[in-house]
């Protein structure tokens, strides 16, 4: 066995290696980027779930966005409050604390009150049934419950309750990603401290929702006379609120007569 | 046919590093759920390949056969790629901040690409020159980002899908992999010279 051999490939891959190492030393001197220190104490507040809700491609990005005074301290949706307040003592700023937002599916059009057309047997997707005349329901902005939305949710907090989507408010932290989600664009983020909401998105004119569903805005304005903070107005044959005016009161959900302003989390009141 | 067209085409199709060589398979599954992530990946690749073919074939010719070490190949040429990864990471974060945004996460995953291994042992083997080695090492990336892009398109399909429960993930990653490979084999009837 030659020694000098095993010598040399040590030797000159050794080298090899200590070249290189040196090189990178330098590189990394020469190279250096200045980063932010504050960049990863800032995202140690953030939840982490990469999300997107604030707009930015996760919570680093937003972290980063923050530390150059890109974002404000309050961008998350998802940490709050609590999550501001620490970012903003980082930042060395008095935090704004936004109103929690909690996403809510403008539809109520179950099983039981939809008119169904046809029945599809496809592949799950919001989409891919949107591409055969609109959805299953006779209504065509009606929910077409086929769990996009669900799917699309980091959280967990959305479900299917015959054939509609449903929100748990418990899981829900307004991030927002439903509302991209929805082909439809049936869900919106409303705040947490309001309860009421317009659970249908039908433009059609009264007769012509009527024959479609049982649960949708027939645009009969009872709700928009008798709001008394003037929050509620009909326009295109469906009730939007107002909820800077709107005083939580829910007047509204008792003088719809097809009981389709609600209250969230609480089921529909029984028929009678 | 110019031998370095013949090189392409055979590094892209008939040879591909994917589907048909079966190198790389660890980031053409985990990188390959969505179109974007995976054309990232695949110009990351293109580039680290590129420069490591060139690299490599310099070391091997001016170092270990003049020492005649080149039973030390594996050995070196995966201190070279590491290097190398390291050094552009940190070069593209400094001089062009926009490139580093889009290649940025794929690029550390690259060091422990077999595909970039076996571009640079395979021009060795081949036996190609420099500017041979330059061009399987760019088409071979290219052939990778083809597999990759093709791969990422027929999986955001089946997320679309009801799939039995059984097979829901990676085993059906594994069969559609399966079948594009496949599918590639056809091209073996391109073999030219």
């Amino acid at each position: 066995m030659d020694i000098g051999a095993i010598v040399i490939a040590a030797v000159s891959l050794g080298l090899l290696g200590l070249v290189f190492g040196v090189i990178l030393a330098f590189a990394s001197r020469a190279f250096a980027v200045e980063q932010d220190e504050r960049i990863p104490q800032i995202a140690e507040c953030l939840p982490g779930a990469n999300c997107g809700g604030c707009g930015y491609a996760g919570c680093t990005a937003l972290a980063a966005a923050i530390a150059e005074g890109k974002a404000p301290v309050n961008a998350c949706p998802v940490g709050g409050a609590p999550s501001a307040e620490r970012i903003a003592e980082i930042m060395g700023v008095a935090a704004l604390t936004a109103e929690p937002m909690r996403a809510c599916v403008h539809c109520c059009g179950t099983d039981g009150d939809a008119v169904k057309r046809y029945r599809y047997e496809g592949i799950s997707d919001c989409e891919a049934v949107l591409r055969l005349g609109g959805g299953e329901k006779a209504c065509t902005y009606a929910c077409v419950g086929l769990g996009s939305c669900v799917r699309a949710c980091p959280f967990g907090a959305l479900s299917l309750k015959d054939g509609v989507a449903a929100v748990d408010l418990a899981k829900c932290t307004g991030c927002g990603q439903c509302l991209t989600a929805c082909p439809k664009g049936l869900i919106s983020l409303i705040p947490l401290s309001h309860s009421y909401y317009v659970g249908c998105s039908n433009r059609d004119r009264g007769g012509e929702t009527k024959k479609v569903c049982k649960a949708g805005c027939i645009g009969c304005k009872l709700c928009e006379r008798n709001c008394p903070a003037g929050a509620i107005t009909v326009t295109d044959n469906f009730a939007k609120i107002d909820y800077e005016k709107c005083t939580d009161c829910g007047l509204c959900a008792e003088k719809c007569p097809v009981k389709i302003i609600r209250r969230r989390g609480e089921e529909p009141p029984a028929e009678s | 046919m110019p031998t370095i067209l013949i090189i392409a085409i055979n590094a892209i199709l008939i040879e591909n590093f994917v589907l048909v060589k079966f190198l790389g398979i660890c980031p053409f599954l985990g990188v390959s759920k969505k179109t974007d992530t995976a054309i990232g990946m695949g110009c990351a690749v293109i580039f680290t390949m590129t420069l490591s073919s060139a690299l490599t074939w310099a070391v091997n010719r001016f170092i270990l056969e003049q020492f005649h070490l080149q039973y030390m190949q594996t050995v070196a040429f995966i201190l070279v790629i590491a290097a190398l990864v390291q050094f552009i990471e940190m070069a593209l974060q400094k001089l062009m901040p926009a490139l580093y945004q889009a290649l940025g996460i794929y690029l550390p995953l690259i060091t422990t690409n077999c595909a970039v291994l076996g571009s640079a042992l395979l021009n060795i083997q081949n036996g190609y020159n420099f500017i041979e080695s330059v061009v399987f090492g760019f088409s071979a990336g290219v052939g990778f980002l083809l597999a990759i892009v093709l791969f990422s398109g027929v999986r955001e399909r089946i997320a679309a899908c009801d799939i039995p429960k059984p097979f829901q993930g990676f085993p059906i990653a594994l069969i559609s992999a399966a079948l594009l490979s496949l599918a590639f084999m056809g091209f073996q009837g391109l073999k030219l010279g």
